[in-house]
């Protein structure tokens, strides 16, 4: 379970994050969803270490992750997983050797024992004899998809996705999400994915949270925001065609 | 501005110089770099130092219009400018350019490709692992390419020299073996370490620290050229002075 208390977060005059406190359990996907400028990806960063805040705490199963310096984040950092908007696959290497990348690092595990891990992820996100491919040659699904199995290499506790479905076509997208959602489920991984994809919030989003001018402003399920009366949250929600044809 | 970024690279190295958390890993990283760096720098080391040398011989015999003179002397301007000077500073200049750039844009591609920050999130120490092998690759290969540029520069002179007949070669030799100090070798190896570890670091900061997207990343490369070349050329004062 992660916790956030109170926290804030401002580069040079301009605070991004104001006071947020929200809790994320394990084994469901915990949505943040807003406008863009509204402070998801700052508040990404803030958790998982990227950027520094100002005040507040965050906490990892009741450790204080803000509070610790770089040594001291290693444990935590080893149990985080995330997938990045760009999938950030390190385009020197082949597949199989961006998903052994962290199982080299910090695992003892022998090279036979490595490959089977490698295969088994690569199998659980429905993607085989892929691995001595270039980064380069991959789909935006596929570096995606070796994105989640190098985020699943090491067995996080923690997912974290940062706009998983962006630049892909809306049935890659399902398939995305149907993944995080299914491997969510299956490790109880307390998953947190940011997003602004509203098909994603409607079909995997158990617990959302919407920022508004970097305040935590509503938060529920995925049925209650389409029933909400905040203003806001309805704006953002429906405006599309699309939405307003189909929840409102 | 410059105390700044003075006490941003010393913050930097102190990361860069922390204890790996992985040898072999880190191990494989230095051979790959050794061999983009050293061995990728090869060709560009040979031509350039056969040209310097041939051109030193021919100037300095040009130059020399007395008959007084003797004419091996040429043989010895030609070591000693070669080994001294063109070997170590010239083909660190054009390695500014060929492996500083290559450096700055490689890391500010990662950066701006979120690469860097997946290995902090990983718990990876992001700038030992991707600066580190860069700087032991370049400071143990390019005194290797340095050492080799000398002999290619002398030997090209002593070729051209006989062919052009602006010297004999058992003058050349004659010339090349009198006064013969190896302090300008050990001069010329303290300054080739130097220059080494500054262009590898510089470039590797300038490239570590991009921010924004494909134009940054150009102007971080040039930057590291830029400033490497100037630091190149400044130690190169500092070491002549201190040491010669």
């Amino acid at each position: 379970m992660i916790e956030l208390k109170n926290v804030s977060k401002s580069f040079d005059s301009n605070q991004v994050l104001k006071n947020i406190s929200a809790i994320f359990k394990p084994g469901i996907t915990n949505m943040i969803i807003g406008g863009s400028g509204s402070g998801k990806t700052t508040l990404l960063k803030c958790m998982i270490g990227l950027h520094e805040i100002d005040a507040g705490e965050i906490n990892y199963d009741g450790i204080d992750f803000s509070k610790l310096d770089f040594k001291e984040k290693i444990p935590i950092r080893k149990e985080i997983g995330m997938l990045f908007q760009s999938a950030a696959l390190f385009d020197s290497m082949n597949v199989e050797d961006n998903i052994l990348f962290p199982l080299n690092m910090f695992s003892d595990f022998t090279m036979e024992e490595k490959l089977d891990r490698i295969n088994f992820c690569l199998k659980r996100v429905n993607l085989e004899n892929v691995n001595q491919l270039k980064i380069a040659d991959l789909s935006g699904g596929m570096k995606k998809r070796v994105g989640i199995a190098r985020a699943i290499a090491m067995q996080p506790k923690y997912l974290f996705c940062d706009e998983p479905n962006s630049g892909l076509d809306p049935r890659t997208s399902i398939i995305i999400d149907n993944l995080i959602r299914e491997i969510t489920l299956e490790y109880q991984i307390t998953t947190v994915i940011n997003s602004h994809d509203m098909n994603s919030v409607m079909e995997i989003g158990d617990h959302i949270i919407f920022l508004h001018q970097g305040q935590n402003w509503w938060e529920g399920s995925n049925t209650e925001l389409i029933k909400s009366d905040n203003q806001e949250v309805n704006e953002f929600v429906f405006a599309s065609k699309l939405m307003k044809s189909k929840y409102q | 501005m410059f105390f700044y970024h003075f006490g941003k690279y010393l913050l930097f190295l102190k990361n860069v110089f922390t204890k790996p958390e992985n040898l072999k890993v880190y191990w494989k990283e230095i051979v790959r770099e050794m061999n983009l760096i050293g061995v990728g720098s090869f060709g560009i080391i040979a031509v350039i130092s056969i040209f310097l040398g041939a051109v030193t011989c021919i100037q300095t015999a040009y130059q020399l219009v007395s008959n007084l003179i003797p004419r091996d002397i040429i043989g010895v301007i030609t070591r000693d400018s070669v080994i001294i000077e063109f070997s170590p500073t010239i083909c660190l200049l054009v390695l500014a350019g060929r492996v500083g750039g290559s450096i700055a844009s490689e890391l500010g591609t990662m950066r701006v490709t979120e690469q860097i920050d997946a290995l902090e999130i990983m718990g990876v120490n992001s700038s030992g692992y991707l600066v580190l092998p860069k700087i032991i690759a370049s400071v143990i290969t390019i005194p290797m390419l340095v050492v080799i540029s000398m002999f290619l520069g002398i030997f090209s002179a002593y070729l051209i020299g006989p062919l052009t007949g602006v010297i004999s070669g058992a003058e050349f030799i004659s010339g090349v073996l009198r006064d013969w100090n190896p302090y300008i070798v050990f001069v010329a190896l303290i300054k080739t370490y130097i220059f080494s570890f500054l262009l590898s670091s510089v470039s590797a900061y300038q490239g570590f620290y991009t921010k924004g997207g494909a134009l940054d990343v150009g102007i971080s490369s040039t930057k590291a050229v830029v400033y490497s070349s100037v630091l190149i050329l400044f130690a190169d004062y500092l070491v002549a002075q201190v040491l010669l």
